[in-house]
């Protein structure tokens, strides 16, 4: 392995958001990113008292049960110069929805803690390009890839084409365009449960455009959408698997994250 | 929010179901899915062109949500100055405050001309009243004369798009309809019509025409209504409008009080912005400004009729006013997903798609099934607010607006008892750990079986496998890994890292990728 | 209450809030593409309207009328309407070549009536100004243009602009119309995408829209 380029900060301390669904369901995702951080030099800290982001009672409407949560979650991570967190859409709620909610609860207090730590809070496509300053990170991933950009991490973070950049880089990969890439894939959260018959809709829509690239491997940023996308190949026997961006970035030739 | 009027809910669409179940019966339509995909497709990759070609698009957007908010929040003030531009210039305001005192109005002002029939500019706000409806009640005919929502009232069908109304029909639908139905209502479709596009417009052409010629009274709806100068502003393709507001002696326009913009320069841009979102053009075939009366042009008699219906109401909702500032273009709808494949029937209103979801449940409150529905029928992937040329945040609005029906219902649900449950596991870590090592049990168990149903998931496993949990969790793993380095941040900060860990170890099992 | 009083009661309860005075946000931002050279506008404007399947010819001062009764007979027409502050100069060709000039003037002296303009096939006018990213012609219906249902009825239009008339972007031509006039923008000949959002041109406007540009 070739080792990666020079970090633009010296050894940064960063606060790893796990996220309560990745913690319990794909926890080899945070672990990939620790993996990869601690490859890249950098001091990676887990905040045990961390729980959820809110995003899904905000997003259902439970607007009143999320907002104990941002106080949390400011609580747990004021004090980190980086958070990272492998997912776009629990990044999006933090930086996004987290002042919204503080502002309808009439905590202006909060509303100021939460605008000042935001900004610092990334998703690991934005740490790595824009704190870190890499985008070969080292990785060697020797499949046939093609990447979904997940709505939250394009739409409302804006990280434009940091994920493929960063694919771009990975040794050994046979990155393919995937056709109608932006379009949603159905996931929505509760909108899965809530119009499951349209949600699947558009998720057998993005089944088939990643299956017209001949791909083993889909990978996006955020385990939810690909929990559906995966659930309907799976269903399918489509022979094409899912993974996070950051287990294909953790992945060496030594070791496969 | 102030208790100001809601907006009743129009007879065509009382007691619409919600549209999730709506949606069931609209995705089962195979020609209309086809007929949608290729539309929206087609008019995604205009838009796109269009837009694509304009430097400062952003700078455009802003100077269209700057103009259209300086309206709103001076409403009063621009209706008035408004209202003395257009008399000054030998138009008649009307002022109506719902549906019923519009049509009245619009039933009133045609009956005075001794006209049994009128023919109409396609528009949203007539359609939002039924005013069609009143005044066939009125025993007086009006002729929808834009392509599309003549093939739509030939076909006694609704409206299912706020630009192309006919969407969900194909070339041979409408040959079928024009053949089967002009023939009751005017000039016939020629014998020999086939289903090319050309020949379906020209049938148009003929039968509409005959109508032009004779019409006395127009009835039209406006893109915009200039405050300075009592300019209306009407954006077409086809010429069915300039034949509307050119040929009659009397011309009726109904116009929502959201229409407003303050001066004649606010124009420019939003003569840039609407036609490249809308129609994906550069510029539309046909824009036509009348500023009241012209002596010698156009019709003599002109009549402004300002329509409340709900808008006070949105205006008083400090955030979801921003939604007012909707221009009709269809952007969000032709760049939704959900609204391509389940159409604009299941949103139970005129207004389909996006702003649809928004809009109805502001303007007519949240107490229907359907309203209740809308802010659901949404992925939140953003492509809306993308999309729209004044920067309506679509998917904020849908949030607030779930949050109000949430509200509502205080908490008399089974899924406000899961949610409590679940907030309350997430409310400390300690409860989030212990409900984790439940999980991971249910993991151990299972193995890397893949779980296909699951009692309660049935919405998910009627067409997904589900992931089977793993075994350890994450902090788990990191409190065997990395033990007490639990991450006091305050002391972490800036120190160097002092030892290196093993990073080892097989992921769980699950069926996605690290098994 | 009136519905007036009462509506506007309303408005002034539902932005309480605002505490912004009207006009406060100042002059209207106005965002336009850059002009380039008056040639580039030219060449740009020339190209805008081709892509509508508009037909657009350049002459000189002199060779107009030549270009406007070749449009003419390429189309077929019979028959030509002529507002009343054309330059006559425009349509004398024409009517050399037999075809047959119409003044906006009835039997009984009034202005033509629908059913008349229906009967004839072509119209020939100027404009007040033309703007090039669109491709758009502006009429405000100035006696060159004449009326408004004149350019509407007959199935031809075919329009002379004058190449210092034409302008960069919309925001120029906005601020040279006068709103107290009508104005009517043409892009192209009329057209509808209604149909499985495949344009076709022509339903109810000219079909056949004729552009020559005077250099």
């Amino acid at each position: 392995m070739t080792g990666p380029a020079e970090l633009q900060v010296a050894r940064p301390t960063v606060a790893l958001f796990a996220t309560c669904f990745n913690d319990t369901m794909w926890p080899q995702t945070p672990r990939a990113v620790v993996t990869l951080l601690e490859r890249l030099g950098c001091r990676v800290v887990f905040p045990r008292e961390q729980t959820c982001c809110g995003q899904m009672f905000t997003n259902t409407g439970y607007a009143d049960a999320a907002t104990p949560l941002v106080r949390r979650f400011v609580d747990v991570f004021a004090g980190a110069d980086h958070v990272v967190s492998p997912s776009g859409s629990c990044v999006g709620s933090v930086r996004e929805q987290h002042a919204v909610l503080a502002r309808r609860a009439g905590d202006a207090g909060l509303e100021r803690e939460v605008r000042s730590l935001a900004p610092r809070v990334l998703e690991l496509s934005e740490l790595l390009v824009d704190v870190l300053g890499v985008t070969d990170v080292g990785a060697y991933y020797p499949h046939r890839v093609t990447y979904h950009p997940t709505c939250h991490s394009l739409r409302m973070l804006g990280v434009g084409d940091k994920p493929l950049r960063l694919l771009r880089a990975v040794r050994g990969i046979d990155l393919v365009d995937l056709p109608s890439a932006e379009e949603c894939c159905g996931f929505g959260g509760t909108f899965a449960m809530k119009n499951a018959d349209t949600s699947i809709a558009m998720g057998a829509d993005k089944a088939r455009h990643v299956r017209e690239t001949g791909a083993e491997v889909v990978v996006a940023g955020d385990n939810s959408c690909l929990a559906h996308i995966g659930g309907v190949l799976d269903r399918q026997r489509s022979g094409v698997r899912t993974v996070h961006l950051a287990q294909v970035l953790a992945s060496t030739q030594e070791e496969q994250a | 929010m102030t208790d100001l009027p809601a907006q009743e809910t129009s007879p065509t669409f009382l007691g619409m179901p919600s549209f999730q179940h709506a949606a069931e019966a609209a995705l089962a339509d195979t020609q209309q899915r086809r007929n949608l995909a290729h539309a929206t497709a087609t008019i995604r990759a205009k838009r796109a062109a269009a837009v694509g070609e304009v430097d400062g698009w952003e700078d455009l957007r802003l100077a269209g949500a700057a103009a259209k908010d300086e309206a709103l929040h001076h409403l009063p003030h621009y209706l008035e100055q408004l209202e003395a531009a257009l008399t000054a210039r030998g138009a008649t305001v009307h002022w109506a405050r719902d549906a019923d005192e519009a049509n009245q109005v619009v039933v009133d002002l045609a009956r005075a001309k001794a006209t049994d029939e009128v023919v109409k500019v396609k528009s949203m706000a007539t359609q939002e009243i039924e005013l069609n409806e009143a005044l066939e009640a009125a025993g007086i005919a009006a002729w929808e004369t834009d392509l599309a929502e003549l093939i739509v009232q030939l076909g006694e069908d609704r409206p299912s798009h706020i630009l192309v109304p006919a969407i969900h029909r194909n070339r041979a639908e409408i040959r079928e309809i024009f053949a089967r139905r002009m023939g009751a209502v005017g000039r016939a479709a020629p014998d020999d019509l086939t289903d090319e596009p050309a020949r379906l417009a020209e049938a148009a052409r003929l039968h509409l025409r005959e109508k032009f010629l004779r019409a006395r009274v127009a009835v039209t709806g406006a893109n915009f209504a200039v405050a300075e100068t009592g300019t209306l502003v009407v954006v077409e393709s086809e010429g069915n409008g300039r034949m509307c507001l050119t040929l009659p002696e009397t011309l009726i326009t109904v116009v929502g009080i959201e229409k407003v913009l303050p001066t004649f320069a606010d124009l420019s841009t939003m003569l840039q912005l609407l036609p490249r979102s809308s129609t994906g053009e550069r510029m539309n075939p046909y824009t036509s400004m009348w500023t009241g009366v012209t002596p010698g042009d156009g019709p003599q008699e002109v009549h402004v009729v300002l329509l409340d219906n709900g808008r006070s109401r949105v205006l008083a909702d400090e955030a979801g006013r921003e939604a007012l500032r909707c221009i009709r273009c269809s952007a969000c709808l032709n760049v939704c997903p959900v609204y391509e494949r389940t159409g604009g029937h299941a949103y139970g209103s005129v207004y389909p798609g996006p702003i649809g979801a928004v809009l109805n449940p502001l303007l007519r409150g949240t107490s229907s099934e359907v309203d209740r529905s809308l802010p659901y029928a949404s992925s939140l992937c953003g492509a809306c607010f993308e999309a729209c040329p004044v920067r309506i945040d679509i998917p904020s609005l849908l949030v607030r607006l779930r949050t109000q029906v949430v509200d509502e219902a205080s908490g008399r649900s089974a899924e406000a008892a899961s949610m409590k449950a679940a907030a309350w596991v997430f409310g400390d870590h300690r409860r989030l750990e212990a409900a984790q090592r439940a999980a991971t049990l249910g993991g151990r168990l299972l193995g890397d079986r893949t779980i296909r149903s699951l009692p309660g998931l049935g919405a998910w496993t009627q067409a997904r496998d589900v992931p089977t949990p793993p075994t350890e969790t994450f902090r788990q793993w990191w409190a065997r890994t990395h033990g007490d380095d639990e991450g006091d941040l305050d002391d972490a900060r800036g120190q160097p890292v002092v030892e290196e860990q093993d990073l080892g170890g097989a992921g769980p099992h699950t069926r996605q990728e690290g098994s | 209450m009136s519905s007036r009083e009462e509506i506007l009661a309303r408005l002034r309860l539902a932005t309480g809030d605002v505490t912004s005075r009207p006009g406060e946000r100042g002059p209207v931002p106005v965002s336009a593409a850059t002009a380039g050279a008056a040639q580039d506008t030219l060449e740009l404007f020339v190209k805008t309207v081709t892509d509508y399947r508009a037909s657009v010819g350049r002459c000189t001062p002199e060779q107009v009328g030549a270009e406007v009764a070749a449009a003419l007979v390429r189309a077929r027409a019979h028959t030509v309407l002529v507002p009343p502050g054309l330059e006559t100069s425009w349509v004398a060709r024409a009517r050399d070549a037999g075809l047959r000039l119409r003044a906006d003037e009835a039997e009984d002296g009034g202005p033509l009536t629908a059913h008349e303009l229906d009967g004839i096939d072509a119209v020939v006018t100027g404009a007040r100004v033309a703007v090039a990213t669109t491709g758009t012609i502006v009429l405000d219906h100035a006696p060159d243009q004449g009326r408004r249902a004149l350019t509407l009825v007959p199935d031809q239009h075919v329009c002379v602009v004058r190449a210092d008339q034409v302008v960069h972007d919309v925001p120029d031509a906005v601020a040279l119309l006068d709103p107290a006039r009508p104005l009517t923008w043409v892009s192209g000949p009329s057209a509808t995408s209604d149909i499985e959002l495949d344009r076709v041109e022509g339903v109810h406007g000219p079909r056949t829209l004729d552009v020559i540009v005077v250099c």
